[in-house]
């Protein structure tokens, strides 16, 4: 039988998640490892945004704050379960990007992208500010989610690194599982078809707002979850994750990588990941060099990482 | 007998240029209606105005029955306006096959959620949908190009696609901006056979068109616009001698008129 390009996206992605520990020195890796997978996460959700509709934020790391937040808060507040929290934040996420893109995604171009910056920088600001709720500067703590006991009582016993290494690796995998779904289905056509002409897409039919809006809003539920993980699994949050850092960071992720597909875009989120591993060793060169490789990148494979690499391999087969 | 479009005294200006003024005319179903006229005339201006893409300054565009003036073009599509464009408006990001799938957008589409989880029931509605995209690319000749990324057609094989799309619709009125024009000999006579085809199954046409041959060939009724006004109208044969129209065309297009 011949497997679609989905099926073989997913099986490539659960085999790298399921093989790469094999090589790992350290269990050190295994808390890299999951790293990848969080920025892979937020960064799918990147590809429906900018991949998909052509849109672009430079604040998602935002809904990725109150994400994290609301595990942090929520329970201790409320006496909400640190999962149901997770799960609540999703959705405040959802109904924030649906009132905040309601507004801005009228926009373009640079016009949107500084908005989506605004939007950012206000979370950060309120997350900084509000020391009463947020604990300012200094974060605050997160309850433990007791996932790891969960898994203990099925029988699973892993240390907590290689635990929150599966875990994310898991999420991931379904949020690459969704994302493919939605590239192939009809809201994923609409999406693309405005990607390529808006004024097509309108008279086809496609109420252009809408779909925008819906892009908007899945994008922000997945860095929100991303964001999630990251206070699971510190069970510490400081507002440094709603940083517009760490936007601009998804969305160069997702560039590199290769905006239009999944899986490139998971690849650009796992190198800008290790690169900076890896650069430690040039200390004081490590920025310059992380800036040099970004911008040949951009300048010789524009359509990013992984679609040129997988060109290459494809152009010697022949 | 009521119209299926009828415009009445559609009027823009763009920066105090009249660059349409006072036009208008009725289009029965089944009927093709060419409008032509010298460049900057206003014919592509009044399509946009037509299609919701351009605010009209004054006047009327009834639909059916209905007032649609400046209503937008994705409404336009629910009561059965479909459009093709003057300079290709093509999702070059995506294959031949799903820009002929796009134009099923209206009947494709349902809950997000059956997207994102890809249930029976999204999978069973983008399966109807190409399915008669299938059929369409048969019928315009390009179902061989099914999987070939749209940018990398020959320009007549798009503007075949182009139409294809917008027949996806079904549309009761279908906008046609220059249809013809960069295509040779053959591929004009094709799209000429597909246009009378597609009005003999009742859809209203509304086309703007260089070609001169072609629309005297295939039009019922042709409006003339010069300076953004209507300066006659009539069947071929009436505004093929019209003294106004043979001087609009002066030194140009007169021998075309004629033949």
């Amino acid at each position: 039988m011949r497997l679609g390009p989905k099926s073989t996206t997913l099986l490539v992605l659960a085999a790298l998640i399921a093989l790469t520990p094999v090589f790992f020195p350290s269990s050190f890796y295994y808390r890299v490892g999951s790293l990848i997978f969080i920025n892979g996460l937020a960064v799918t959700g990147m590809v429906i945004l900018i991949g998909y509709a052509g849109q672009i934020s430079l604040g998602h790391a935002g809904f990725a704050g109150i994400g994290a937040y609301s595990c942090a808060l929520m329970p201790v507040h409320w006496g909400v379960p640190v999962l149901l929290a997770a799960v609540l934040g999703a959705l405040i996420s959802a109904a924030l990007a649906w009132l905040v893109g309601r507004p801005i995604l009228r926009l373009k171009g640079y016009y949107l992208a500084v908005a989506t910056l605004g939007f950012g920088i206000l979370v950060y600001m309120v997350l900084m500010n509000e020391a009463w709720l947020t604990g300012g500067p200094d974060g605050t703590a997160v309850p433990d989610s007791g996932l790891r006991d969960m898994a203990k009582a099925i029988g699973i016993n892993l240390k907590n690194s290689e635990f929150w290494y599966w875990f994310c690796g898991i999420v991931l995998t379904i949020g690459a599982w969704l994302a493919l779904n939605l590239h192939d289905s009809p809201t994923g056509r609409a999406l693309r078809a405005l990607h390529g002409s808006e004024i097509a897409a309108r008279t086809v039919g496609v109420d252009v707002a809408k779909y925008k809006l819906q892009a908007f809003v899945i994008s922000a539920v997945y860095a929100s979850v991303a964001g999630s993980l990251v206070a699971l699994q510190n069970q510490f949050v400081t507002p440094d994750i709603a940083g517009y850092m760490h936007s601009i960071e998804w969305v160069t992720m997702t560039v590199l990588g290769g905006a239009g597909s999944v899986l490139g875009a998971i690849f650009g989120a796992g190198i800008l990941t290790l690169l900076p591993q890896v650069l430690t060793r040039f200390a004081e060169y490590e920025q310059l060099l992380l800036g040099l490789i970004m911008m040949l990148v951009m300048i010789f494979m524009r359509d990013g990482l992984l679609p040129q690499v997988l060109r290459l391999i494809r152009g010697k087969d022949q | 007998m009521s119209a299926l479009l009828s415009v009445e005294g559609l009027g823009i200006t763009f920066g105090g240029l009249r660059a349409v003024h006072d036009v208008g005319f009725k289009v029965q179903p089944g009927e093709i209606l060419s409008v032509i006229g010298p460049n900057g005339a206003g014919k592509t201006t009044l399509f946009n105005m037509i299609s919701g893409i351009y605010r009209p300054g004054t006047g009327r565009i009834v639909l059916d029955g209905e007032d649609v003036t400046a209503m937008r073009p994705d409404l336009l599509a629910r009561r059965g306006m479909s459009r093709t464009f003057q300079n290709l408006q093509i999702f070059q990001n995506m294959t031949v096959l799903e820009n002929a799938i796009a134009g099923y957008h209206l009947t494709e589409s349902g809950s997000l959620l059956a997207d994102l989880f890809s249930l029976p029931a999204s999978r069973g509605r983008a399966r109807a949908a190409k399915d008669g995209a299938m059929e369409l690319l048969a019928r315009v000749g390009l179902e061989r190009a099914a999987e070939t990324e749209a940018g990398n057609l020959s320009y007549g094989k798009l503007k075949r696609l182009e139409i294809a799309r917008a027949l996806a619709l079904k549309p009761k009125l279908l906008l046609l901006d220059e249809p013809a024009a960069g295509c040779n000999a053959v591929e004009t006579e094709e799209i000429d056979r597909m246009i009378a085809e597609v009005a003999r199954s009742g859809v209203a046409i509304l086309l703007v068109e260089h070609d001169m041959k072609m629309v005297m060939r295939i039009s019922n009724h042709i409006v003339v616009l010069d300076h953004g006004e209507k300066i006659a109208e009539g069947d071929p044969a009436t505004v093929s001698r019209n003294p106004d129209v043979i001087a609009a065309y002066l030194g140009t297009e007169t021998e075309a008129l004629h033949a």
